[in-house]
This record gives C-alpha cells, sequence and structure tokens, in this order.
C-alpha cells in the first residue's frame, strides 16, 4: 500500500495528532476515550480496516489541533499495544512515539462491578492495575479482559 | 506488621500471618497481661450493614487490651441514609477514634476509605469482596486444630458472593497448601480470586461434589449458600440441599477432619454434627476476640 493510496482514505492534518496502526475496528473506541463526538469542532479523519503491512487491517485516526494526555496514551497502549502516535506540526511529523504499557491507568475507564466503591456516590477516580492481557479495579479487585476495555470506556 | 491498615488478604505474607497468630496465642494464653495494653485508645466502628458477631467481637476485643469503642450506630439511623458519602464519613470518625473497623456492602469501600484518614482501617467485609480479619482467626483455628503446612483444605458453599472465602484462599497460597474449591456451577469462584491463585501457583481444584475429594480432607470450610442468590425458590432448594452437612456425609472423612464454618449457619450444618470430633465452628468463633486483639495490638502499635 503506497503512501499515496492511504492519503485518499485519510487527508493529511496541518497540526495534530495522528494516531497509526491501531487494532483494526478501534477507531470508535479511540474516538470514545478521546472524547470526541464531533460537538466540539475539532476536524476529524478516520481510517477503518486500513491495509497495513505491519499489522493485516490497521485502524488510522486523525486528530486536528488536539495532543493526547498521559491518561489518554495510556488506555489507548492496554486495548491497542501496537498503536503509533504521531505529533505533526505544520503537516510535519515532528514527534513519533510507541505507546508503552503503563503500570496503572486512573479515570478513563470504569470498573464494570457496580458493586464497586468507584461506581457509587464517592469522591474517588478509578484506577486500574494493568495485568499482561487486561486491567484490574484497583479498588475491587476485578479485573477487565483487554476485549472488554473498550465497553467499559468512561466517556461522560 | 509492616502495614498501616488490613484491607485484604494478599497484603499479608506468611510471616504477616504468623506474627499476628503468635500474638493471639500469647493473648490467649494470659488474657489478664493484656488488660491495659490499649487503655486510652478508641476504635471506631462503623458498619454498613449488620454483622452483630463481628461488631462485638471487635467491640469485646478493644475492651479488653483496655481500649474503649465509638460506635455509629445502626445504617438507618445515620447521616448515610441523608446522603453522606463514605469518605466524609470516615474522615468524620478519623477524629474520634485511633483506628476505624469498617463493614460495608459495596466491595472496595474499605481501600477507599483507607485513603482518605491517617488512623489504620480494619476491613470487616466489603460486600462480596474480603474479609480479611476473619480469616485470620480461621487460621488460627486451622493452626491449632491441623497445623498450616502441608495440608489439603476443601472450601464448599457460595465461593462466588463469599467473602470469607475470598480472603481465606487468598491467605493460604502463603502456605503449602492443596486448595479445593466445592460449590454450584453458578456459584464458583469469581475470576480475579482465580487469577490470583493462578498467578500464585496455588494448588487449586473446582469441584460439584465433596464426595470426590472429601477423604483426602484436613479440613472442610463450609459457608452458606443464600437464597437470594437464585431466581426460583425450588431452583435454590435443589442446589443448597447439595451442599448441606449431616453426620451420615463425613463417613469417609479422615478422624482427624476439622469442620470449620464463620456461622451463623442455617442449615448447612446439622446439628448432629456439632457432636461429632471433627465440630470446630465454635471453637473458630471464640477465637475472635484473641486474634481481633492481637490485630488491633499491632495496628495501634504502629502507630505509636
Ligand atoms: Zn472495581
Amino acid at each position: 500500500m503506497s503512501d499515496t493510496n492511504k492519503q485518499l482514505r485519510v487527508s493529511k492534518i496541518r497540526d495534530g495528532t495522528v494516531i497509526d496502526h491501531l487494532a483494526a475496528g478501534q477507531a470508535l473506541n479511540v474516538l470514545a476515550i478521546l472524547g470526541i463526538d464531533g460537538s466540539g469542532g475539532e476536524g476529524v479523519s478516520i481510517g477503518m480496516n486500513v491495509p497495513s503491512d505491519r499489522l493485516a487491517r490497521k485502524d488510522i485516526v486523525k486528530v486536528e489541533g488536539r495532543e493526547l494526555s498521559q491518561s489518554e496514551v495510556d488506555v489507548l497502549s492496554v486495548i491497542s499495544p501496537e498503536a503509533t502516535i504521531n505529533i505533526v506540526r505544520d503537516y510535519e511529523v515532528v514527534e513519533k512515539k510507541r505507546v508503552e504499557r503503563p503500570e496503572e491507568v486512573t479515570g478513563v475507564v470504569s470498573c464494570p462491578n457496580r458493586n464497586c466503591i468507584t461506581n457509587a456516590d464517592e469522591p474517588v477516580v478509578s484506577r486500574f492495575e494493568v495485568l499482561s492481557d487486561g486491567l484490574r479495579c484497583g479498588y475491587c479487585g476485578d479485573i477487565v479482559r483487554e476485549g472488554e476495555v473498550a465497553e467499559n470506556l468512561d466517556v461522560s | 506488621m509492616r502495614q498501616d491498615h488490613l484491607i485484604s488478604a494478599a497484603q499479608l505474607s506468611r510471616d504477616d500471618v504468623e506474627a499476628v497468630l503468635d500474638r493471639a496465642a500469647d493473648i490467649d494464653a494470659d488474657l489478664e497481661a493484656w488488660r491495659q495494653r490499649r487503655a486510652g485508645s478508641v476504635l471506631g466502628l462503623c458498619f454498613f450493614e449488620p454483622s452483630t458477631r463481628t461488631r462485638m467481637s471487635f467491640d469485646t476485643a478493644m475492651k479488653r487490651l483496655g481500649g474503649r469503642t465509638v460506635d455509629m450506630g445502626p445504617v438507618d439511623s445515620t447521616s448515610v441514609k441523608k446522603g453522606e458519602s463514605l469518605a466524609d464519613t470516615v474522615r468524620v470518625v478519623e477524629g474520634y477514634a485511633d483506628a476505624i473497623v469498617l463493614r460495608h456492602p459495596l466491595e472496595g469501600a474499605a481501600k477507599m476509605a483507607a485513603e482518605f484518614v491517617d488512623v489504620p482501617v480494619i476491613n470487616a467485609g466489603d460486600g462480596a469482596g474480603q474479609h480479611p480479619s476473619q480469616t485470620l482467626l480461621d487460621l488460627y483455628t486451622i493452626r491449632e486444630n491441623a497445623g498450616l503446612d502441608d495440608l489439603t483444605v476443601g472450601v464448599m458453599g457460595d465461593l462466588k458472593y463469599g467473602r470469607t472465602v475470598h480472603s481465606l484462599a487468598e491467605m493460604l497460597t502463603n502456605f503449602e497448601s492443596r486448595q479445593h474449591f466445592i460449590s454450584p456451577e453458578s456459584l464458583r469462584l469469581p475470576r480475579s480470586v482465580r487469577y490470583d491463585l493462578h498467578a500464585s501457583g496455588a494448588q487449586v481444584r473446582e469441584h460439584t461434589d465433596l464426595a470426590e475429594v472429601l477423604p483426602e480432607l484436613d479440613v472442610l470450610y463450609v459457608t452458606r449458600i443464600q437464597r437470594e442468590r437464585f431466581p426460583d425458590e425450588n431452583e435454590y432448594r435443589k442446589v443448597a440441599g447439595q451442599y448441606q452437612i449431616g453426620p451420615d456425609d463425613l463417613d469417609g472423612a479422615k478422624d482427624s477432619l476439622t469442620v470449620m464454618h464463620p456461622l451463623p449457619r442455617v442449615d448447612e450444618i446439622a446439628p448432629e454434627v456439632d457432636e461429632t470430633p471433627h465440630a470446630k465452628y465454635f471453637e473458630q468463633a471464640h477465637n475472635a476476640v484473641p486474634v481481633r486483639m492481637a490485630l488491633l495490638d499491632m495496628l495501634l502499635e504502629g502507630d505509636e
């Protein structure tokens, strides 16, 4: 797949972030993690199931005028460990980084255990230990498998 | 103990457990010697769901150490019903007490509470989560009757919601033990507990029928299967009946088998079993006081 061909699907951005090599099917979850639903006015381009050398199929998300916070990157790494993050300024990639699996993620994911104290009306932020194949609630100990992270995103 | 709080079984090493049990044995041997040990200390009892025995045993333990207790009283008469957060409640009680015992219906409650206060917090049961002080007294009883090594333990009943079971399973991984879990399919151990057991390399097997493992067991720990766990009464009766122990059910067991139960029981263990040498559940209940005295004494020690 040549670069020119890719651009037909996903246009270049001037300033912002390109999240590349996402596992196929994760693009919409990434938007959810970033809290992007279109209402904020950011320019967003999405490529889904794009052929890739590294992964058979991948997703790409390009967000105009937006950089990612560490906790956003942390959760990204859990749902898509192969992802790369490119910071673009004036159409050039000025920084390129692979996500790293953190030891824990805070906020962003909510505990699937409805009986967990983090889901009650308490002044507490969810916190998960990152396991090799999922997340574990730092409060109730419940485990969220990798495939279940997306459905437990706290994107309110 | 190095810990400031007792939240879950996983935080205790074998040395920690043995230190508490040894101190409990010292206390048991000479109760009088410990009578003024914590004079002047105050223990806050915060029970957000009823538990007469746990509350009474902590109350007694503190008083036998010469300390006093303040009790927030039954939940429906407190500000909890007015919508006060747990975080606020424990911060208020922290101003009255040198340590807090917390029973709460939500999992992770004690963990969260401990983050808001500087005094030691003891988890006396958080929903279906953990009940580590119960486990310490269970282990004390097991040590007295069967020793803590080269042990084959069967745990039977509601393994999914039974917090005493979760704490016990995790604490037993500190010792050389083989664990057998006997329950209906729908009440198997939750995956977070199985994950920990697996990660610690514990020898664990699951069964639906006690007869499969009974002859091997040194200890049989029975818990109650609650009606509320089943959508329909008939289903409950069918299942619960299979996990009740009568005197005949112990025919194939070792003579030295120790039968335990965190109490209260309903009909999981027939009264005829009480007369057999296997029955240790009342002894287990009595151990609550010296073990909780030891625990309180050690947690308050870190305070000095
Ligand atoms: Zn949780």
